[in-house]
């Protein structure tokens, strides 16, 4: 028998601090297989966030560098414009880059940076305790909006990718999910796309994953994917954005 | 034949694969691992096609596949 399905090179053999079922474990996971089919594990540099995926190092194994809180496509872009040999991407939750790090999302992608993002979307802050994020849906219960959220307080779920896609500088925008091995399949084949651009000299590609956090979503792992099919990809619908 | 082995005392018992196995091969423990958790056991007998769906949805990497 042949070994058909086995852990990436580019994946550290460690057990990560994920809760059960928390979709940073596959997200960790695809970019690692992607990274390792480029070939290109020794010339990458990932930019690991804040948010519950702030050790993210710890787990891949290729150079990385962490940056403060929503400032990732920052530091990004310095590496990249130093280093523009290197494949440079950014691991984002929606906390750090459609809140915090807004700022420098925006100028980063209006700049059509050379850099591949992935953006994992799970509508809350997770690593904070669940507080509600710009992501979080309408009527989604969180510590901070514990009624669920309201339009009238607090606006409307963010399209960043959207809103990034409209930007000239911006070349390929995927949204995808974690849903169901076959959604993971999709969501890998994205990412494969958005590192493959880089490569390619083709600029700025952002891949947003539709995420799990049970913890913080009240519900168990299945639950959580359910969740996911059933409500959040009516809000945030799945395909190639731009 | 197709057969998986599943890293028991890495798993954190989500049981994603026990949703997604098409065959129903995968089930919950009787036995705790070292976290003191019940994992994912796979039942050997027979009828795994090798169609790796526990392992593309494991958030652990715990299962690899033979085939
Ligand atoms: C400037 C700044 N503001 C706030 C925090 C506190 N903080 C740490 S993680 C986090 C939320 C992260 O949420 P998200 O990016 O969605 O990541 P997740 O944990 O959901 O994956 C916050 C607010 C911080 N570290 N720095
Ligand atoms: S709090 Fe949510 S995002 Fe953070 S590790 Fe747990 S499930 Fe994952
Ligand atoms: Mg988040």
């Amino acid at each position: 028998m042949e070994k058909i399905f086995f852990r990436a090179e580019s994946l550290y053999d460690v057990s990560t601090h994920y809760c059960p079922g928390c979709g940073h474990g596959i997200a960790h996971r695809l970019v690692a297989e992607v990274i390792d089919e480029l070939g290109v594990r020794e010339k990458t540099i990932g930019i690991a966030p804040v948010g519950c995926a702030v050790v993210a190092y710890d787990y891949w194994n290729f150079d990385c560098s962490e940056a403060a809180h929503g400032r990732a496509l920052a530091v990004a872009t310095a590496i990249k414009r130093v280093h523009p040999q290197n494949v440079v991407f950014t691991y984002q939750g929606d906390g750090d880059l459609a809140a915090i790090g807004t700022n420098e999302t925006i100028h980063a992608a209006n700049r059509g940076e050379n850099l591949t993002v992935v953006f994992i979307n799970n509508a809350v802050y997770g690593m904070t305790g669940g507080q509600m994020a710009p992501t979080t849906l309408l009527g989604q219960k969180t510590s901070t909006s514990i009624e669920g959220r309201q339009k009238e307080k607090h606006g409307y779920p963010l399209k960043i990718s959207e809103m990034l896609a409209l930007l000239p500088g911006v070349t390929y925008v995927e949204r995808v999910s974690l849903q169901s091995p076959q959604e993971v399949l999709k969501a890998k084949r994205a990412i494969k796309q958005a590192f493959e651009n880089q490569i390619n000299n083709l600029g700025f590609s952002l891949v947003e994953v539709l995420s799990p956090c049970p913890t913080y979503w009240g519900q168990s792992p299945k639950e959580a994917l359910d969740w996911i099919r059933d409500v959040m990809q009516k809000e945030f619908p799945l395909g190639r954005i731009k | 034949m197709a057969k998986i082995v599943i890293n028991q005392q890495r798993c954190k018992g989500c049981f994603l694969c026990v949703n997604f196995c098409p065959k129903g091969l995968i089930k919950k423990s009787r036995k705790l691992n070292k976290r003191g958790l019940n994992f994912a056991e796979f039942d050997p007998s027979g009828g795994c096609i090798g169609c790796a769906m526990c392992a593309v949805i494991c958030p652990d990497c715990c299962i690899e596949v033979y085939k």
